[in-house]
Formats: C-alpha cells, sequence, structure tokens
C-alpha cells in the first residue's frame, strides 16, 4: 500500500508551508523526508495523515483518494518524537487503544497486543504505565501501538530525537530489523539527521524552503547529488565555483581533471567534493592552500583549509603530526570523485 | 567532586549539633503566621464555638446544639445547603467542563478574549450575576415573570452560572498543559472526538476536576449573597439560618451552634478532599 502526493500545497494564513510537493512511495518502501526545521517535512507527513488540509493537490493512500478523509479513517500509523502516549493506561492498554476505537473482538485485540509487544520487544512491560519506562522503551510502545492497527502506512515523525546518541543507534536498527519483518507496510519517516535518513530509507525526498529538492536512493544522493543544497545537507561537501574546461574544471588558476558529464567549455558550474575523499598530502588534483582550523576527531582529523578565498574541508585519518594553523598545505582528490553541479549555491556558508 | 564535597560535610556536623542559633531561627519566623492566624481566626472561631455552649438561659451547655438539632427549620436548611451546593457542584462540572473544552479545542476567533474574560469573571461580587438574573428572569424582568428565582431552582441557576468559571479556570490551565500529539495519535488509531474526550482528554482532566469541584463545593456550601438576593424568601440554607437567627432573632446561641455545624461540614468535606485526591495520585 503506497502513498502519493499530487502536487499538495498547504498554507497557514497565507504563508505557504508546502508548495506542490510531487512524492511517491512505493508499497513496503521507506521513504525519508530530510530537511532542516522549517522545510516543510513534517507539514507533509501532517497532510498524509489528515491533520491539516491541502489548500490544493490531492493524497492517496494505495490509489485510494484520502484528501477529504479524517484522520481516523485513513488507517494509518503514527509516530512522534514526544511519544505521545496515554500517560493514565497501562503499556498494554496503550497498544489497545485503536483496536477498541475500531471495536475489534476482544480476543483478537489480546492476541494483537501481544503480538504487537513481541515484535517491538515490550513483551515483559505490558502491565507497566509509561512513565515507569525510559525513552527508548516508551518509543517502542508508541511503535507497537500504530503497527498494532496494521496500518497502511507507517508515519514516523522525528522519532528518534529525543532519545540519546546510543539509544538513537540501537532504536535505528531496531526500525530497519522491524521493516524487514513487515516489509508490506510503507514508511514515510521524517528527520533532520542525514545518518538517520541514509540508513534506513530506501530513497530520501531532501525538501527545503517548503519545495522537495531532489529524490533518489541515499546512494544517489550522495555520490550524485542533483543541486548544492542537496550536496552540502546529505553528507556534507565541498562546493566551490569553478568554470568548465576541456578535460576538466578550472578553479583559483588551477586546472582539475573531472567528468564534466558533457558541461560546455567555458561554462560556469559549482564543484562538489565530498570531505573524506579529500586527500591531505601528493595526488592528482592538487590544491595549496592555507591551514585556518583542524579539529580532531578521534579517527579522523577535519581540516579547514583556505584555497583562494574559499575554505575547503578534508576528514583525513588521525594524523600524527598534524599541521599547525598557518601552515600551506596541499590537498588532492581523485578525478572521479569530483561531481559538477548547476552554478549557484556554494558551499561556504555550510 | 562527590569525595570532595563529602569531606566538607563531615565537620559541618558537629557545628550543627552543638545548638548554633541558626538552629533556632526558622522556628522564629513561623511565629507572625502563628500569630496573626490565631488573633484573627482561631481566637474569634473559639468565641463563636464557646458562644455556642452558652444558652441564653445561663450555664455551659449542650442545649443550644440540641435545640437546633430539633427544630425543623435547622434541618430543612441543612438539606437545602447540601443538595443544593451538590447539585451547583454537578452543574458546574458538567457546563464548565463542555465549555472548557470548547474553548480550549475548537479553533474559534475570539477563543483568546474569551478565555481572559473568565478570569475577570473570576473576580466579580456573587450577588452581580444574581442582580443581573434578576434583570433577565425576574418578576419585573426582561423574559417575564417566571418567579423561578426565588426558588431553589433560581438560587441553583445562580449558583451555576456564578461557579462554573472557578470549574473551567484549573481545567483550562490542564487542558493547556495536555499534549496535542496525544489527540493527533489518539484520531490517527482511529477515535472519533467522543472518544478522545472520553478516553484521553478527560483521564487527564480529573485532577483539575477535583480541584476545581471541590473548590465550587465548598464555596457553595457556604454561599450567602446568592441565597440572600434570590431566595431569600422561600430558602433557607445554613448561612441563611445563622444571619437570620443572629440578627433577626438575636438567638445567638442558636447561631454559634449552626455556624459550628457548617464549619464542620466544611473542614470534613476538605479532609475528603485531601484523602480523595491523595489517593487519586494528584
Amino acid at each position: 500500500m503506497g502513498i502519493r502526493c499530487d502536487s499538495v500545497t498547504v498554507a497557514y494564513d497565507g504563508n505557504v508551508v508546502l508548495d506542490s510537493l510531487d512524492l511517491t512511495v512505493e508499497p513496503g518502501e521507506v521513504m525519508a523526508l530530510l530537511g532542516p526545521s522549517g522545510s516543510g517535512k513534517t507539514t507533509a507527513l501532517r497532510a498524509v495523515a489528515g491533520f491539516v488540509r491541502p489548500a490544493s493537490g490531492r493524497v492517496y493512500l494505495g490509489g485510494e483518494d484520502v484528501t477529504d478523509l479524517p484522520p481516523y479513517r485513513r488507517g494509518i500509523g503514527m509516530v512522534v518524537q514526544s511519544y505521545a502516549l496515554f500517560p493514565h493506561l497501562r503499556v498494554d492498554e496503550n497498544v489497545a487503544f485503536g483496536l477498541k476505537a475500531r471495536r475489534t473482538p476482544r480476543d483478537e485485540i489480546r492476541q494483537r497486543v501481544a503480538e504487537a509487544l513481541e515484535l517491538t520487544g515490550m513483551a515483559g512491560y505490558a502491565r507497566r504505565h509509561p512513565r515507569e519506562l525510559s525513552g527508548g522503551q516508551q518509543q517502542r510502545v508508541a511503535i507497537a501501538r500504530a503497527l498494532a492497527i496494521r496500518p497502511r502506512v507507517l508515519l514516523l515523525d522525528e522519532p528518534l530525537s529525543a532519545l540519546d546518541t546510543r539509544l538513537r543507534a540501537g532504536m535505528l536498527a531496531e526500525l530497519a530489523r522491524l521493516h524487514r519483518e513487515l516489509p508490506d507496510v510503507s514508511m514515510l519517516y521524517v528527520t533532520h539527521d542525514q545518518v538517520e535518513a541514509l540508513t534506513l530509507a530506501d530513497r530520501i525526498a531532501v525538501m527545503d524552503s517548503a519545495r522537495l529538492r531532489s529524490c533518489g536512493t541515499p546512494r544517489e544522493l550522495y555520490r550524485a547529488p542533483a543541486d548544492a543544497f542537496t550536496a552540502s545537507f546529505v553528507g556534507g561537501a565541498n562546493l566551490v565555483p569553478v568554470t568548465v574546461t576541456a578535460d576538466g574544471v578550472s578553479f583559483a588558476g588551477t586546472e582539475l581533471k573531472l567528468d564534466t558529464a558533457g558541461a560546455a567549455a567555458g561554462a560556469r558550474a559549482t564543484l562538489c567534493v565530498r570531505p573524506h575523499l579529500v586527500g591531505l598530502g601528493e595526488g592528482p588534483n592538487r590544491l595549496p592552500g592555507t591551514v585556518r582550523e583542524i579539529q580532531w576527531r578521534g579517527a579522523t582529523h577535519r581540516l579547514y583549509v583556505e584555497v583562494d578565498g574559499h575554505t575547503m574541508m578534508a576528514d583525513v585519518r588521525e594524523l600524527k603530526a598534524p599541521p599547525a594553523l598557518g601552515d600551506t598545505v596541499d590537498l588532492y582528490f581523485a578525478p572521479d570523485d569530483g561531481v559538477l553541479l548547476p552554478a549557484g549555491v556554494t558551499g561556504d556558508d555550510h | 567532586m562527590t569525595t570532595d564535597s563529602a569531606l566538607r560535610a563531615v565537620p559541618a556536623r558537629p557545628a550543627e549539633r552543638k545548638g548554633s542559633p541558626r538552629r533556632w531561627t526558622p522556628h522564629l519566623w513561623a511565629l507572625p503566621p502563628v500569630a496573626l492566624l490565631a488573633l484573627f481566626f482561631l481566637y474569634p472561631l473559639a468565641l463563636v464555638v464557646r458562644q455556642s455552649l452558652r444558652p441564653d438561659t445561663g450555664g455551659t451547655s449542650l442545649k443550644p446544639y440540641a435545640d437546633v438539632f430539633a427544630s425543623e427549620a435547622f434541618r430543612h436548611a441543612l438539606w437545602t445547603t447540601v443538595w443544593l451546593a451538590l447539585a451547583a457542584t454537578a452543574g458546574c462540572l458538567v457546563l464548565g467542563f463542555l465549555l472548557a473544552l470548547v474553548i480550549a479545542f475548537v479553533p474559534f476567533p475570539g477563543a483568546k478574549p474569551v478565555a481572559r474574560f473568565i478570569d475577570v469573571y473570576l473576580s466579580f461580587p456573587s450577588f452581580l450575576i444574581t442582580l443581573a438574573l434578576l434583570f433577565l428572569y425576574g418578576g419585573t424582568g426582561v423574559v417575564g415573570s417566571f418567579q423561578f428565582l426565588t426558588t431553589p431552582w433560581g438560587v441553583l441557576l445562580a449558583e451555576v452560572t456564578y461557579f462554573t468559571p472557578f470549574v473551567m479556570r484549573p481545567l483550562l490551565g490542564a487542558f493547556a498543559q495536555l499534549d496535542t500529539a496525544q489527540l493527533e495519535a489518539a484520531g490517527s488509531l482511529g477515535a472519533r472526538a467522543p472518544r478522545i474526550v472520553r478516553q484521553v482528554i478527560l483521564p487527564e482532566a480529573l485532577p483539575a476536576l477535583a480541584a476545581g469541584g471541590s473548590l465550587v463545593l465548598v464555596l457553595c456550601l457556604n454561599e450567602f449573597g446568592i441565597v440572600l438576593f434570590t431566595g431569600a424568601k422561600g430558602v433557607t440554607t445554613l448561612p441563611v439560618l445563622v444571619y437570620g437567627k443572629a440578627i433577626l432573632e438575636s438567638d445567638y446561641p442558636g447561631a454559634c451552634a449552626v455556624a459550628v455545624v457548617n464549619v464542620l461540614i466544611s473542614v470534613g468535606l476538605y479532609g475528603l478532599y485531601r484523602v480523595v485526591s491523595r489517593r487519586a495520585g494528584a
């Protein structure tokens, strides 16, 4: 059962917060909506859930037009950042809530509550109250509650943002496992965290300023981003303005070799190189620059190097003898690690 | 850090044991409020109790109580007081819950000014509402001569009208605390509005309902102004009886006996409320 948004526009008091979104989530697919806060990703999810009414456009669930249906008739499971468990109900009563609302027979309720709690590893906590559980456990209960009604689609709105880093990694693996065990459930996963999106999603839709910027598999977005925003938001990127030459580009007076993908010589473009693909020392496509900042990150050093007025980031393996600030160093990158993007926004401020 | 603070904590103890003047300072601070309480509240109350035990015939006896309990007027007033207070509280709870629901959850233009008006309303004197009702329903009122304002039903109407905001205030506070994500989660799980109100909103509003309800109950038990303005002719509650005995009949021991009964009911209800609210975990 898939989701389809057909030029869905949402506006509050004349402010367009979602601008004609076209998005299709295939049955069984995990789609991540990735973007900074205020990008419209949560609004898109709320439009699918039925909590906001689109000013125009239609929302389809499994081919059925649900734009005019209230939330309680859409058959969706929803998991939010604050868990939104009912504090006065026990864990099993929370999970049974949706089934009771659907007037499911009592025996079936008991069976499906047990199933959902088993699936999320919360079977041993059925008679506890939410306040007696940790954040991670509460989120598991919220997921069990959403899954118990056997939803057509599962909507997750920043489900891991309230958890600390270690729990988050565990829950991420847990969600991936859930998806393997429920291959038919489509998931729409809203997040501002690219790691969550890259780890979990079959495809990522990148949103910015109420618009869908690009949509593709994590690999596509990472290896060959379609625009500068996507490049810097997914994975981080060095973005510098260049001029296309016969067999590469020219940047800061240096000729760099790379695949120009048929761009006309003399055209202006943006060069995108991932920081971890930039090396320090001798290599092809050399760029001399001045070290402006060094951050030690345990396994790696991040260097901020000024090259002709542009700051380039390089993530290199931990250096035994890191350069000092102000030193002149050589950066390099392999010709097939550079991607040409349309000219425009550069990454200096990202 | 831990060992450091532990070390510093050790020498602090013997100094405390020596009985430094600091130990007594907190107790000294308690004196002024206790003294004020005793002078202006407990002492007059004690006088009322003493007076209630001194019949006009002289000596100290329980005769005023025996007389009061034996009188038909007292039993009638007691019954009227209790059922009026209970009915008014029930009415305020139902009406207040519904109105607060609408103000908090139904988006309509002007919801905020209405919520603010409730705060202002709480500061109105109770007889003002009664006066307004007299203009509306009274013998010469706009709606005509129903005459029902002078019956217990008129008192009930006036009390519900006046005291409903006392229930709404804590409720609106509780509703503002409610995580709207819970309501949305309930909606996405398939629950319609009535089920959401019953199973999500109501349980979380119970402490606020208990607080507002018990406040209204006690206020209604002791209400004087409303009863005096509306039902003075036909409706006698305990406070009105106290007023009648003391001012009109100059029966001070009797008035004091009724007053003591009234105080006991209020204190008893308050104690009951504390027990219930503690058990509810509020």
